[in-house]
């Protein structure tokens, strides 16, 4: 049974500029559950938007390929929404033209007043409310932008939502005000999302589970840490859960020192690389009391 | 301001000399004549007043009132100018979303470009024969290039995120280039539709001059003729204040479709 979303032997290389190909990643294979948030994390450079950006349909990988909802994915599709990191609202309409924009391209057949009723629900869903909404884009700040751009995304029902390192470009009081709201939002909606970011933090309060992918060049995806922390998940509270550091500390590890030694393994031809499944659960009953060593049980699939 | 350069320019002037004072000379050699000179303010508002009270008057070919002549520039100008409108806009979209037909008519744009619209001129009364159209094919060049450009710059710099937001949305091109590309794009282009209005307008007064028959154009020149610099120097004004209103037109329209990004 093949998962709902499924990335099989993805591979892409670029020209160099020095006449040679520089392999950003090979063979890399995995999937994504329905309703699943799944959130991808690995130094800049190593092909996180790569990989988005062939998700989308914006891009076409060298060989290997996607497949959604038993579809292969060919070119960009509203089923597929993003949200960029640079919002890429259309700076010429107001906030809530930028959101019935995108519902009318997804409910051609909905009356002018439904969209309009529709998009001031998502609005208001990540908070933006009032006059704001008739404002353009440029008068907004940051945070209010991304939300825009997050509310555009969710209105429109996608089976898949890709993120592109959202709140990269936000202030760390704002980043998690906007959290919060993906989370709730998320929450109502049981959307299936696909995101990159850099901060751990983020992907541990977020994630169901965390891929982790080696640096690059010829990077890949060499983990899949499940998030053993209930959800409704909330930032001042997960910290306290057993599971937080141990967790957080494996991917500090990762990120810090593994990720580098793992880096420009060739695939063995032939083999498919699913990333090796990680799952740390301390609140689990050890069945094993000779093993002192954290609760690390890897599980390959 | 004004009304100081005015005065200074009312008493530069010298009275003219009543004829009973003119000696037997000056009378033979026609100074009684009434003397071509500069005009003084005072003359040429009283001009003003009496072409402006009557501005639709027609009295034959060589006297229209001044709203008549002023009337046919601007539908010269008009013609032309939507003519080059309607070819260079889509054509600009052409060359500014794809590189190879940019490669291939940039070096005929280039070509084209800096050749004297009035230069056209001898060509198009040879092979179109009518004076009026080969005035409006003169607007039509002459404002052809700078909305051409323009569009197809706009064109190309519209950012690739805003494309991809399309994209993802699954426009089509039609929808993509109406929804996206023309309102990101529109500032440059509006910007080359007020170069291109100031450039036709600046052209069809010389072009009138040539073909004459009718025009501002045409009636600064025959006024020239007739020595009545007073009516020459209001129609200089007549031209500035069109010229003027047809810029802040477009003026108007720039502010209302720019965004700030
Ligand atoms: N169109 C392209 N042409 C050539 N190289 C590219 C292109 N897009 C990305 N790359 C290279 O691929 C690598 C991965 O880029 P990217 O996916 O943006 O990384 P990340 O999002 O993880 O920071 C980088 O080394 C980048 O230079
Ligand atoms: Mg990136």
């Amino acid at each position: 049974m093949k998962p709902y979303l499924s990335i099989e032997n993805l591979t892409q290389r670029f020209p160099d500029g020095a006449g040679g190909e520089l392999t950003v990643f090979e063979d890399a294979s995995f999937g994504v559950e329905k309703g699943e948030f799944v959130v991808i994390l690995g130094h800049s450079g190593c092909g996180k938007s790569t990989i988005m950006n062939i998700l989308a349909g914006l891009a076409e990988p060298t060989s290997g390929g996607v497949i959604m909802d038993g579809v292969e994915v060919k070119g960009p599709s509203l089923d597929r929404g993003v949200v960029f990191q640079n919002y890429s609202l259309l700076p010429w309409l107001t906030t809530l033209k930028n959101v019935t924009f995108g519902v009318a391209a997804r409910y051609p057949d909905w009356s002018k007043a439904k969209v309009e009723e529709h998009a001031t629900k998502f609005l208001a869903m990540v908070g933006l409310e009032g006059d704001v909404i008739y404002r353009k884009p440029s008068q907004l700040s940051g945070g209010m932008r991304q939300r825009v751009s997050i509310a555009r995304a969710f209105a429109n029902h996608p089976k898949l939502l890709l993120l592109d390192e959202p709140f990269g470009a936000l202030d760390a009081l704002t980043r998690g005000t906007i959290q919060d709201e993906l989370l709730k939002i998320w929450g109502q909606m049981e959307q299936t999302v696909f995101m990159i970011t850099h901060d751990i933090d983020e992907a541990i309060l977020l994630a169901d589970r965390i891929l982790l992918m080696t640096n690059g060049p010829q990077a890949c995806v060499a983990e899949s840490v499940e998030i053993t922390i209930p959800r409704p998940r909330n930032r001042t509270e997960i910290v306290e859960h057993p599971n937080y550091y141990a967790i957080r500390n494996h991917l500090v590890q990762f990120l810090g020192k593994r990720s580098k030694e793992l880096s420009g393994r060739t695939a063995v031809a032939g083999e498919i690389n699913r990333p090796e499944t990680v799952r740390i659960d301390k609140t689990e009953p050890q069945d094993d009391p000779e093993d002192t060593r954290p609760a690390l049980v890897a599980v390959s699939n | 301001m004004l009304l100081v350069g005015l005065l200074v320019w009312e008493a530069a002037i010298p009275a003219q000399k009543a004829v009973e004072e003119l000696t037997e000379y000056e009378r033979l050699t026609g100074a009684g004549a009434a003397k071509a000179g500069v005009p003084p303010p005072s003359q040429v508002i009283a001009k003003a007043w009496e072409q402006l009270s009557n501005p639709f008057y027609d009295a034959g070919p060589n006297d229209k009132g001044i709203g008549i002549q002023i009337g046919y520039s601007i539908y010269r100008v008009l013609t032309g100018y939507f003519l080059a409108a309607l070819v260079a806009i889509p054509f600009g979209f052409l060359i500014g979303m794809s590189q190879v037909a940019y490669k291939a008519f940039n070096p005929f744009i280039q070509v084209l470009r800096p050749i004297s619209p009035l230069a056209w001129m001898p060509l198009a009364l040879f092979v179109i024969g009518d004076s009026e159209a080969s005035a409006i094919f003169v607007i039509f060049i002459c404002s052809i290039w700078p909305m051409l450009i323009n569009t197809a710059f706009g064109v190309a710099g519209v950012r690739e995120d805003w494309i991809n937001v399309a994209r993802t949305h699954e426009l089509g091109p039609v929808k993509t280039a109406f929804t996206v590309i023309l309102p990101a794009a529109a500032p440059t282009i509006v910007t080359g539709m007020r170069i291109s209005i100031g450039i036709a307008w600046l052209v069809i007064v010389a072009a009138e001059m040539l073909v004459g028959g009718t025009g501002i154009g045409y009636y600064v020149w025959n006024e020239w003729n007739n020595l009545d610099l007073t009516s020459v120097v209001f129609s200089i004004l007549m031209i500035g204040v069109v010229g003027m209103t047809l810029d802040a037109m477009f003026g108007f329209l720039q502010r209302r479709i720019s965004y700030v990004e």
